[in-house]
């Protein structure tokens, strides 16, 4: 078939001081009308500046250095500014990865789709506004003659991107090209916005461009698939055999490392408790001063669960599903309003200020954001040694525990003299969990302790945390929005919904035979579940 | 610290400043040495201009004071004051502002409603009161600053600490077992120093310039020779010998522009990734 | 929430700090040097005991903190200053004779900043990086760091001594009766030299807020999506970029007028302006405590009423906070 869009020879520099000269460099492919094709890779592969430069779009110091651009007929890449504008919304629209701030936050939102029959002399103002309404119907938004007239605040995240969508649209272009557009959504709304491109793909007859770093996601849609690595494709297919049947060795250990759905059978519990959490609850009320009502959201709603000694239990939820509030109130970083928080029979949630500063060294975690959780001023002896000294550790002591540690989660003992920035985010998350493990807790809690690294170190982090629990015994807490993730490391797995813990079992029973429809849509949402994961 | 010196010192602006602000101070210390009379001593006949009597080069006022020594005099009050009045309005704003950020709820209230209602009163003018009341001295009117400069530290040390308090370092912290002050003090402010010292330099060259406006409208210490006060004393006779106030408006200018620049400067190099967005 | 609850809100805000504002003069008055009573007595000429003790009582000044506090509160709710001793008039009378010279010189300036400021701002950061854009930027941290009073009276030297082209002080040519368009640009003439030292300072502020409003505007995303439709430039600069980046300029402008009210203290002064700035002033040197306070509270419940007007302008503007997230 013929493509609509075939680039040659492309590459494109970076500035000075950089840490590669080039961002991508000898990128070859063909798009075809009709088909998604999916460039997959890890952040820093070049992935979305090559979809910048065709959009004529890229950062201020970064230059097409060298390659062509066929679209239509024509080289993009050559063509005047003023050509390529009138190019951009019209044949080719975009959308991206961060629905909030990729729209005007003073305009409506009826405005801001029909702006762009304007940017190309379409049709009058109110032929434009007639047009902006089937899109915004097209798109699936609900209520179309509010949304038109709604502030982009007014909306949810899936709502948003629905509106980017049919803004791209309008000008029916032969070329969509997305960029990472589901990657800020939680599941069962990327499974919608996946399904919706789709559908639009194939009404529309539109050649897309996909943008994503997880194999799921390109399993679920892919028709081609593209592999970046450093600025260079190292892969390039059908997606059946890019999945089924990769060549590069970089793509084998990708697809090795996305968590597949293959479960484990999990450990048999053990009888024995750490922890066991009764009828918890807390609810947030903001604060409506004089002239506002209050509002409350009940963030956690009366869950009840245990841990067992030795037993990795996974809480698995979406964002606003109360997963976080429950592992940060367990370690009373928040105030639950009620219930009890039982450690070996003793209630954390009715101690005092004072006793539970002495009893904060039984529970530890190890936290979500690698560039964050580490104190850039102190150095890792330090951030690692805190703890066991404040509990009363000698000092000496402490510090040659730290550096065995350091040991122990696969770095060297001399990262302790460094600080934080000198380490890269799967580097920080080992000394993370190092940092936990210096306080000999009795129970770990891990939130979504993986969930900001690239698949590749998430691998790596995984093992590491898979080993450790067992050579150590350590009883976890691992809170994620990742089924796969949870499938992989967890004996039990908890799912939450509004505050609410609706079904929690054996990962077997839970993935294999779930008893609720909540679960049982999480489950289908989660893209790529057919393909399966790599064998 | 070196990729401290040299963000800083790509900043060309910056190290202009940096090398006025090195002269005024070298002025400020050694102007005993310089002119050991004091600078209110009548020397020679009055109005003299700039250059045409040998040893008075910037030549004389009404009165037949060596201007020269008037400025050099003078450079060490608006220094002292600009430094410790800056000081001061930190030792109110830091801890205020940090106690607001970290506690929040009702002591982020009551400290953010008194900081408001500081900042919404003319700083100005509250200055003018403050030391018309108080009586006009060294101290008082350094007070007067301090007072009417310390909202803004407040509020931006709120502001960091709201966000800092948010990172999980702090949380890592609180789960070592560390006390609440410990945290605030080892873990947050540390954090929040580049903003702060930046901040302070462009404090100290508002406070010079509203030091001389002070001295100017005639609220300067009576005893102490002062910019703002030579600018003032010759502003009845600006018609016939302009460079009477033309001169110590030139020091100030320059002292307050130095130390804007050095602000930038040190902005640069704290914050490389603000900085990088500005330019 | 709607407009009229947001409104009521602020404006019950405003009392409530004009209330402790009012409660702060008090207590500068009473931290005032000297006893008030000896002040007055010695002002009316007749310092003697007997009628000092008669003043004190007079004035309520025998009666306990609370009584006094009382007595002044309601004596400001009455719009009762106090009296001034050296001007023998009521303060509120001197400050309500010198308000709308002040009012004309600081809403001029404030003006005419806000618009030189944006539209140097903006010019500015277009051109990002070039030549004119280095001239702006360096211009600007010139005007920043020069001293306002220094800057009036060099103005008075340049343009009024040496050019003669404007006036040096007052804000009409004493004795030339000029009536309508006369007397209008007489005024206008005079007002040249005052509005535009007062407004310099400030100008530069505005223009270096506008400068990096706009520079960090440019950088969002949302500007990206606006070139991904295809618009043109100018149109995303105007309708994209710009309403974003003015929206907190000219909300912290705003904010920021009150401090025009101090430095029209300074440049009133200079130029022998007959506002309340130079009424400020003169009580002052009179040591004319009275006045001197009175003014202060005018001054800053003018500031008050000028940012709830800002803050009430804002929420019409700003979808955001108007609207309250319905939907």
């Amino acid at each position: 078939m013929d493509s609509v869009l075939s680039i040659r020879d492309l590459a494109i520099s970076l500035p000075p001081g950089a840490d590669r000269d080039y961002a991508v460099q000898n990128i070859e492919f063909d798009l075809t009308p009709g088909e998604i094709l999916c460039v997959v890779g890890e952040s820093g592969s070049g992935k979305s500046m090559t979809a910048n430069a065709l959009m004529g779009l890229l950062p201020d110091l970064v230059h097409v250095t060298r390659g062509e651009a066929f679209f239509e007929g024509r080289d993009v890449l050559a063509l005047p500014d003023a050509e390529r504008r009138k190019l951009r919304g019209d044949r080719i629209g975009m959308i991206f990865q961060e629905p909030m701030s990729a729209l005007n936050p003073l305009m409506r939102i009826g405005d801001q789709i029909a702006e762009t029959y304007e940017a190309h002399g379409r049709y009058t103002p109110s032929e434009r506004r007639e047009r902006a309404l089937d899109l915004i119907r097209e798109v699936g938004l609900p209520e179309p003659e509010k949304i038109i007239r709604a502030y982009p605040f007014q909306l949810s995240g899936g709502q948003r991107q629905r509106a980017m969508i049919a803004m791209a649209l309008a000008m029916d272009p032969a070329v969509l090209i997305a960029d990472e557009p589901t990657t800020a959504l939680d599941v069962t709304t990327q499974a919608q916005i996946l399904d919706l491109i789709k559908s639009l793909q194939e009404r529309h007859g539109m050649a897309v461009m996909f943008i994503t770093h997880d194999f799921g996601v390109v399993a679920e849609i892919a028709d081609q698939v593209i592999v970046m690595r450093y600025g260079e494709i190292v892969e390039q297919g059908g997606a059946a055999q890019v999945l089924e049947n990769p060549q590069h060795d970089y793509t084998k250990a990708l697809l090795a490392a996305v968590p597949s759905d293959v479960v484990p059978s999990g450990q048999e519990t053990s009888e024995q408790h750490v922890l066991e959490v009764r009828d918890l609850r807390k609810t947030y009320k903001t604060r409506g001063g004089l002239f506002k009502a209050t509002r409350e959201v009940r963030a956690i709603d009366g869950v009840s669960f245990t841990v067992g000694k030795g037993e990795v239990l996974g809480i698995v939820g979406e964002s606003g599903s109360g997963k976080s509030t429950v592992g940060r109130s367990i370690v009373r970083l928040v105030e639950a309003d009620s219930g009890q928080i039982l450690l070996d029979g003793e209630d954390m949630n009715a101690l005092s200020t004072e006793e539970l500063r002495s009893a904060r060294r039984r529970v530890q975690m190890i936290f979500q954001d690698p560039y964050a959780s580490l104190n850039p001023r102190k150095k890792i002896l330090s951030a690692i040694s805190e703890g066991p000294i404040t509990m009363g550790t000698p000092v000496a002591e402490a510090h040659a525990r730290a550096r065995d540690l350091l040991e122990t989660v696969g770095l060297d003992a001399s990262a302790a003299d460094r600080y934080p920035h000198e380490f890269s985010g799967g580097q920080r998350q080992r000394i993370g969990i190092a940092r936990a493990l210096a306080m000999d807790p009795d129970l770990i809690i891990a939130d979504e302790a993986v969930s900001a690294l690239d698949v590749s170190i998430q691998a790596q982090v995984l093992e590491l945390l898979r080993d450790l629990q067992q050579r150590l015994h350590l009883s976890l807490l691992f809170i994620t929005h990742d089924l796969r993730v949870a499938a992989q490391l967890c004996d039990r797995i908890a799912v939450m919904q509004h505050g609410k813990l609706v079904e929690i079992g054996s990962v077997a029973e839970v993935f294999l035979s779930p008893k609720q429809d909540y679960t049982r849509n999480l489950l289908a949402a989660v893209p790529g579940t057919e393909w399966g994961g790599a064998a | 610290m070196k990729d401290f010196f040299k963000r800083f010192s790509r900043n060309r602006g910056a190290l202009i400043g940096l090398f006025i602000l090195v002269v005024v101070i070298l002025v400020a210390v050694f102007a005993p040495l310089l002119y050991p009379d004091s600078p209110w001593k009548m020397v020679q006949r009055p109005f003299l201009a700039p250059f045409s009597v040998d040893g008075f080069p910037l030549g004389t006022d009404t009165l037949g004071r060596d201007v020269a020594a008037g400025l050099a005099h003078g450079a060490r009050v608006s220094l002292i004051v600009g430094l410790v009045s800056t000081l001061v309005a930190l030792l109110i704003g830091v801890p205020l502002g940090a106690l607001a950020g970290f506690y929040g709820g009702l002591v982020d209230d009551g400290a953010m409603r008194f900081t408001e209602f500081f900042q919404t009163i003319p700083n100005f003018a509250l200055a003018i009161v403050l030391v018309a009341i108080m009586e006009p001295t060294l101290p008082t009117i350094t007070l007067a600053i301090a007072i009417v400069s310390w909202p803004p530290v407040a509020r931006l040390v709120r502001a960091e600490v709201l966000s800092l308090r948010r990172r999980e370092f702090v949380d890592a912290a609180r789960l070592a077992g560390l006390s609440n002050m410990r945290i605030l003090f080892g873990h947050i402010l540390p954090n929040a120093m580049s903003p702060i010292i930046v901040m302070a330099s462009l404090m100290v060259a508002t406070a010079i310039l509203l030091e001389s406006s002070l001295s100017f409208l005639g609220l300067g210490d009576p005893n102490i020779m002062s910019w703002g006060y030579m600018i003032g004393a010759a502003r009845t006779v600006i018609r016939n010998a302009w460079w009477l106030s033309f001169i110590p408006g030139v020091a100030i200018l320059m002292t307050v522009l130095a130390l804007n620049l050095i602000g930038e400067g040190l902005n640069d190099a704290l914050n490389p990734r603000l900085a990088r967005k500005g330019r | 929430m709607d407009i009229v609850t947001a409104i009521v809100g602020r404006l019950l805000k405003a009392v409530i700090t004009l209330l402790m504002i009012v409660i702060l003069n008090f207590f500068l008055i009473h931290a005032a040097p000297g006893d008030p009573a000896a002040v007055m007595a010695g002002e009316a000429g007749a310092a003697d005991a007997k009628y000092i003790a008669q003043l004190r009582e007079q004035f309520g000044l025998d009666q306990p903190l609370m009584v006094q506090f009382w007595n002044y509160v309601s004596g400001v709710l009455q719009l009762d200053l106090g009296y001034s001793y050296r001007q023998q008039m009521p303060v509120l009378d001197l400050i309500l004779e010198r308000l709308p010279a002040t009012l004309i010189l600081t809403l001029t300036a404030f003006g005419m900043s806000l618009l030189l400021g944006i539209v140097f701002g903006l010019a500015a950061a277009a051109r990002q990086g070039k030549w004119s854009d280095t001239v702006i930027t360096s211009l600007s941290l010139l005007f920043y760091a020069t001293p306002l009073f220094w800057v009036a009276l060099m103005a008075v030297v340049l343009f009024s001594v040496k050019l003669g082209w404007f006036p040096a002080f007052g804000y009409e040519t004493v004795g030339a009766d000029y009536v309508g368009f006369q007397m209008v640009l007489d005024r206008l003439k005079h007002l040249v030299l005052p509005a535009f030292t007062l407004g310099l300072f400030f100008m530069a502020v505005y223009l270096r807020m506008t400068r990096s409003s706009v520079l960090e505007v440019s950088q969002m995303d949302f500007v990206k999506t606006a070139r991904a439709k295809g618009l043109q430039e100018n149109v995303i600069r105007r309708r994209h970029i710009l309403r974003n980046a003015l929206l907190p300029v000219v909300t912290l402008a705003g904010l920021q007028a009150g401090q025009l009210v101090g430095g029209a203290v300074l440049t009133e002064t200079v130029f022998a302006w007959p506002g309340i700035g130079r009424l400020m002033f003169e009580s002052l040197t009179a040591r004319d405590y009275n006045t001197l306070l009175g003014v202060f509270l005018i001054s800053a419940a003018m500031v008050i009423l000028f940012n709830v007007v800002t803050d009430l302008v804002y929420r019409l503007i700003d979808p955001r906070i108007g609207a309250g997230g319905a939907a």
